[in-house]
């Protein structure tokens, strides 16, 4: 029990967002759409870490989150750069159309 | 001097090397005199070390150079051995070898590939050297390949001329039949005795079992057939003189040839341990000496003539080896470089006359034109002919007396053989320098005794070939026989003579009369009769055909070896190579051209697609843990 909610549904939770996070890379075609999921599916995670280091009273855990946001926040900072880049190059940022690198 | 015996072979290695890097900027007869004067120095040496060795007591003196292979149980130092027999040896090869040489400068002396000649002929000198001085048999091997190496490239010097290249390969290839019985040899005796050199091999030698022996016997001797051109390997060396007469002179006839013989005297230990071995040795050598002798009567070029005179004259060198008379054979090897040289030496100075003519339907009376080579071919024809008291007559007459204590019937074809090469060698000096010139009118004008670097080699040649026998007077004329004193130290076992004098009188007097009265049956045959060998080949009829073509022996080859090795490779190539081996490497190409077309279709470079095929991975990886 966390401040009375059992731990299942913060799993739960976790499993929800993180499988929307992988549908929507799947299914959407948007980069930044596809950026945003892959925050989503790592936020889902950090969401499990903290839930079970506070089950557990081990602060390792937090720890990994901290580190899991700052890797996300330079990973952002890198991504948006290219996606900028390609926006300039290509107009457009659709990833179907970004096939160059094919044959 | 001894400790400076590596100077022998260095001295020959430097002109070598001089010549083959600078023959081309250097003027001819600079290259010509570096080459000579690089043997002379080696023949200086190699005297000073045979008289310093003559009086030492210690006969056999190991000079150890550099540890050449170590490896485990295999250790190989680089030595040299100076004894009786290598001294000897050095003494024949340099000292005819300087001779050669200066005739060389005279023989050659319009050939473009004058420098290139000396090249070759300096680096022969050098590997022969290494062939008797090595210590051990692997020494010896890396000198036995690279004479052969030389007399390749020798036999083939005017590599213009295909039928030249075409003997110089035959030359190579059965040799290379022989080296592999040599090379087998070799190892069996260090999977035997543990070691190549020889003083160990010998020291233990007894302790070898009686087949063993008998088997490195008879493997050194495969190798002896070919360099030393015995049965049935002895066909590339009529062919060998297709290279220039001073190549024939010096490699086939007075030194390369006789390595096979200084081999099994070499390892005489071995060889009078195993009588099978010895048997052999002597019934292929006399074999050898008829066959090749009844060959040579049939002969019109002068060349082939001395060629087969050579084949014959070493075969009956190997039946002397056989019967254990390994002094004599090597007396022989002596006195037969002296009149061989000076044979051949004497031919190519016919021929230089004839502007290149070798045929000797072509010639005859060129006594008068040439009276220096006249002279001294009569006098190499005599002593090869065992006329009494010339240097032939003592060596070989010691075979013979030595084979008649074996076997008289040995003895009676050697016999034999000695009469028929009587008859051939005043056939080839009454067709050449006697009766009428048969040649064109061009070439009678063209006639000229040659330059004096040419006669002078043949005049020493000459006198060593008077009063070489001196070296080996017989022992029961009351005379010590120098040259059988000289080598005993290297013989294991002596035979002392079971003849008594009258015995060895009676043979002497047999093989002199059977001698004269063959000379006096060529005489009234060639000048008195006058009769001429036919012009025509084709008109020799029965057993003359026969014995023209040299008993069809490369005939023989032909169909029996080279025919079906032929076959063998069509039938390799057509079903092995182009169907097997190619079918391989074709296939493995083909098979992964066609893999690759079917999976490069996944490469769709959709993003969305590769994520989702990630996807799917990472949830089968999941599901197969699980499961786990």
């Amino acid at each position: 029990m966390l401040n009375g909610i059992p731990i299942n549904f913060y799993i739960m939770l976790s499993a929800v967002l993180f499988i929307i996070g992988v549908v929507g890379v799947m299914a959407r075609r948007n980069a930044i759409i596809i950026f945003m999921c892959i925050e989503l599916m790592l936020n889902a995670v950090n969401l499990l870490l903290v839930a079970f280091s506070t089950l557990h009273n081990d602060a390792n855990g937090q720890v990994f989150v901290f580190f899991i946001m700052a890797v996300a926040a330079a990973e952002v900072a890198v991504g948006l750069a290219i996606l900028s880049m390609v926006y300039r190059n290509f107009k457009t940022i659709d990833i179907d159309l970004l096939s160059r690198l094919k044959n | 001097m001894i400790k400076l015996v590596a100077l022998i072979p260095l001295f020959p290695l430097l002109g070598f090397i001089i010549n083959g890097f600078f023959g081309k900027k250097i003027s001819k007869s600079l290259s010509g005199w570096i080459a000579s004067l690089a043997v002379l120095a080696s023949f200086v040496v190699s005297l000073l070390i045979f008289m310093e060795l003559e009086h030492s007591e210690v006969k056999s003196q190991i000079v150890p150079l550099f540890s050449w292979i170590n490896s485990d149980t295999l250790k190989i130092p680089f030595e040299f051995l100076v004894d009786p027999l290598s001294s000897w040896f050095l003494l024949i090869i340099t000292g005819i070898g300087f001779l050669i040489h200066i005739y060389s400068m005279g023989y050659m002396h319009d050939d473009e590939g004058f420098a290139r000649f000396f090249t070759y002929l300096n680096l022969f000198v050098f590997f022969m050297l290494l062939l008797v001085l090595g210590n051990n048999y692997l020494i010896m091997f890396v000198g036995w390949e690279g004479v052969g190496l030389c007399s390749y490239l020798l036999i083939g010097f005017w590599f213009k001329n295909t039928a030249y290249n075409n003997a110089a390969k035959k030359a190579f290839i059965m040799n290379r039949v022989g080296d592999l019985g040599f090379l087998m040899g070799i190892i069996l005796i260090f999977v035997t005795f543990g070691s190549i050199s020889y003083d160990q091999v010998f020291s233990i030698a007894s302790s070898g079992n009686e087949g063993t022996v008998t088997a490195i016997a008879l493997l050194l001797f495969i190798g002896a057939m070919g360099k030393s051109a015995q049965l049935p390997l002895y066909t590339w060396l009529p062919d060998a003189m297709a290279g220039p007469t001073p190549v024939s002179a010096l490699i086939h006839a007075a030194t390369m040839v006789t390595a096979g013989i200084y081999m099994i005297v070499r390892s005489n230990v071995l060889y009078s341990m195993s009588a099978e071995a010895s048997h052999v040795v002597a019934v292929v050598g006399v074999a050898t000496a008829l066959f090749a002798a009844t060959i040579g009567l049939f002969q019109n070029d002068i060349k082939k003539v001395l060629a087969y005179s050579t084949v014959s004259q070493l075969g009956l060198m190997f039946l002397g080896l056989g019967v254990g008379a390994y002094s004599s054979s090597v007396f022989h090897v002596t006195t037969h470089a002296f009149f061989k040289a000076l044979l051949f030496l004497g031919a190519g100075s016919v021929i230089h006359a004839m502007g290149g003519e070798q045929d000797m339907r072509k010639m005859g009376g060129l006594w008068k034109h040439l009276p220096i080579t006249g002279k001294v071919m009569a006098i190499g024809t005599l002593a090869i002919s065992g006329f009494p008291l010339l240097s032939g007559f003592f060596s070989k007459d010691e075979i013979l007396a030595h084979t008649y204590e074996h076997s008289p019937t040995l003895w009676f074809f050697g016999q034999v053989a000695s009469i028929l090469t009587a008859f051939y060698m005043f056939r080839l000096l009454f067709l050449t320098f006697f009766g009428k010139f048969r040649g064109t009118h061009e070439q009678e004008h063209h006639l000229h005794e040659s330059p004096s670097t040419m006669t002078i080699p043949l005049i020493v040649l000459a006198i060593l070939s008077i009063f070489g026998g001196v070296l080996g007077l017989p022992e029961f004329w009351g005379t010590t026989n120098w040259f059988h004193h000289h080598l005993d130290p290297i013989i294991a076992h002596k035979n002392p003579s079971i003849l008594n004098h009258t015995k060895e009188w009676t043979l002497m007097f047999i093989a002199t009369a059977a001698a004269l009265a063959t000379i006096f049956f060529a005489y009234m045959v060639y000048i008195k009769n006058n009769i001429l060998p036919e012009a025509k080949d084709e008109k020799l009829t029965g057993i003359k055909k026969l014995i023209f073509n040299k008993y069809y022996v490369d005939e023989i080859y032909e169909v029996v070896i080279r025919k079906p090795l032929d076959l063998l490779s069509e039938v390799f190539y057509k079903f092995l190579d182009l169907q097997v081996v190619d079918g391989i490497v074709n296939g493995v190409g083909s098979a992964v051209t066609g893999v690759s077309s079917l999976v490069r279709k996944a490469q769709t470079g959709h993003i969305g697609f590769y994520i989702f095929g990630m996807v799917l991975g990472i949830i089968a990886i999941l599901f197969f843990t699980f499961i786990k």
